[in-house]
């Protein structure tokens, strides 16, 4: 069974006025359990809308989302218990930071949960650790800290409530490349200990290459495709035409193959490029 | 629910409204003020009426647009109204329950507020409508500037309105972004009880104060980077200069205003 599920999603933004806008138009999806999903899309083409129906945010202005086979609207006043389920990181999360320390504020969600106390300790633990902050830190007032680390005290908050779906809206957006390694690093680590299900919104692919099990690629309000990360890039000319960037090791193979150097393998993370060359020269060398 | 304040919106256009220079505007707009205000007979709100909905029709802005920007105003129109409905006991009675009698001049005096108010809703909704936020605090700033030889910080005031104005919109956006992120912590906003409410309010207003703090620490280094230092010497790229149309536009307003005036000593 999938742990989520969407039915004929389709919302309107403004219905009845000037500004009437269909942000996501009829998306039907099936995510599994356990999976690192990457969801991609240029600006404006629904992705961020579509995000925030998963978690009750946003209601549909027709169709059904299912979590664990039920609908979440079907008792509204549960909607709250979606919300721990469903957790969601939004973009620029620092901004959403407000107690006097970073564990209060990594506290505040499992608190709305109406954990214990110790229980609510040994979870900003854990989410501290595996988003490596220091313990130090967290008596720590947040407005102190660096763009970065304000950015992962925000992330843990979420983390925190121990959701069986982590949504990142571009959690990398805005930092340096020393930054997002780590920040990526830590997600992945989150995963491997947890097996929770994984959304990682952004619209670098350079980001998601490395590490998402499936792509989810939003146009225009539609769902582009959803499938093995392989195969979304074997489509690398199809998304360069709706606008996203195919990783760059991509394109420099597929002009590779234009030359006739036809490796017959998608390729979208350095590592595995090198790999393959390597193992073509020694084949050569061989010879 | 926060998209849905009309307060200094403005929609742009070419009517002849919106080509008005705004220094007119605002004058023709106290006049017009005055003018609701101009006796306490119905027939002068008539005056009154006329000029409105002919200013509304020139504008080409959909009448929907007035009726939404009064609508937040409702409950204070109909209090006002059942006030003056209740407890104005002059005239003949119209209706006794218990206590309660309604009075022909209570019902006159009553209709008469709500006609007022919604006029002057309408028409200074008219005047932020069809001024662009710039226009009008350019034109604050001219119609202020005698009061500089007092000292009156007069440029000061219109740049520190333009920006109030320039920041509302993005102020409602971070709002509804900031109550997202905190509902998708679980924070009861919509729902719970006053206490839990007020108590989850913190964690809206604290972010909102601290990126409002943010923004204006920017801003001000990036007017300094331009060289901003206050209004002296400064030049400006539109020069508001009036036309024909503007003078016979206020001359309209003034005879609509002088006709209010006749109409109420005449039926004195």
């Amino acid at each position: 069974m999938p742990i989520l599920e969407t039915q004929g999603l389709t919302y309107t933004y403004s219905v009845g006025s000037p500004f009437e806008k269909t942000a996501v138009d009829h998306v039907d999806l099936r995510i599994d359990e356990g999976e690192m999903v990457g969801v991609m899309g240029h600006t404006g083409s629904g992705k961020s809308t579509l995000i925030q129906h998963f978690n009750g945010l946003l209601k549909p202005t027709s169709g059904k989302v299912l979590l664990e086979g039920k609908d979440i609207w079907e008792d509204k006043d549960k909607i709250r218990d979606v919300r721990f389920k469903v957790g969601l990181v939004f973009q620029y999360p620092e901004y959403q930071i407000f107690e006097e320390t970073v564990y209060k504020d990594i506290a505040f969600g499992p608190k709305n949960m109406g954990l214990d106390e110790a229980e609510i300790k040994r979870r900003v633990m854990e989410t501290a650790e595996d988003i490596g902050l220091k313990e130090e830190l967290l008596d720590r007032s947040p407005f102190e800290l660096s763009g970065g680390q304000k950015r992962r005290v925000a992330i843990a908050g979420v983390m925190a409530m121990e959701p069986k779906v982590l949504i990142l809206d571009e959690p990398t957006a805005g930092l340096d490349p020393a930054g997002r390694d780590k920040i990526l690093d830590h997600i992945k680590a989150y995963h491997r200990r947890t097996k929770n299900t994984i959304l990682i919104v952004s619209h670098s692919m350079e980001d998601i290459a490395g590490f998402a099990d499936k792509i989810l690629v939003m146009n225009k309000a539609k769902l582009f495709c959803y499938d093995e990360t392989k195969k979304v890039f074997g489509r690398s000319e199809e998304i360069s035409q709706i606008g996203l960037d195919v990783p760059q090791i991509t394109r420099v193979f597929d002009r590779l193959k234009g030359r006739g150097l036809d490796f017959g393998k998608e390729v979208y993370t350095v590592g595995y490029a090198r790999d393959l060359l390597l193992k073509q020269l020694s084949e050569r060398e061989g010879q | 629910m926060l998209r849905d304040i009309t307060i200094g919106q403005f929609f742009p256009g070419e009517s002849l409204i919106h080509r008005l220079d705004p220094r007119f505007k605002i004058v023709m707009t106290l006049l017009y003020i005055l003018m609701l205000f101009t006796g306490s007979h119905i027939l002068c709100l008539a005056v009154g009426t006329v000029y409105t909905v002919m200013a509304i029709a020139l504008s080409k802005i959909p009448l929907k647009m007035f009726l939404k920007s009064v609508k937040p105003l409702l409950p204070f129109l109909v209090i006002t109204a059942a006030i003056n409905l209740f407890l104005v006991n002059t005239g003949d009675v119209l209706f006794r329950w218990r206590f309660l009698k309604i009075t022909e001049d209570g019902l006159n005096i009553s209709l008469f507020m709500i006609i007022r108010i919604v006029l002057l809703i309408m028409g200074s909704s008219l005047l932020t409508y069809t001024t662009s936020p710039i226009a009008l605090t350019d034109a604050i700033e001219r119609l202020l500037s005698p009061l500089k030889k007092l000292h009156f910080p007069v440029h000061e005031l219109a740049m520190m309105m333009s920006i109030a104005l320039r920041f509302i919109p993005t102020l409602i956006e971070e709002t509804d972004k900031i109550i997202s992120a905190q509902k998708a912590r679980g924070a009861e906003i919509d729902t719970g009880s006053m206490i839990t409410r007020a108590k989850n309010m913190v964690s809206i207003l604290v972010p909102l104060f601290v990126s409002s703090f943010r923004r204006a620490d920017e801003l001000a280094t990036a007017m300094e980077c331009r060289c901003y230092n206050g209004g002296e010497g400064r030049t400006r790229l539109r020069q508001l200069k009036a036309a024909p149309r503007d003078f016979i536009a206020l001359a309209v307003t003034i005879i609509f205003y002088a006709a209010a005036i006749t109409v109420s000593i005449l039926l004195k």
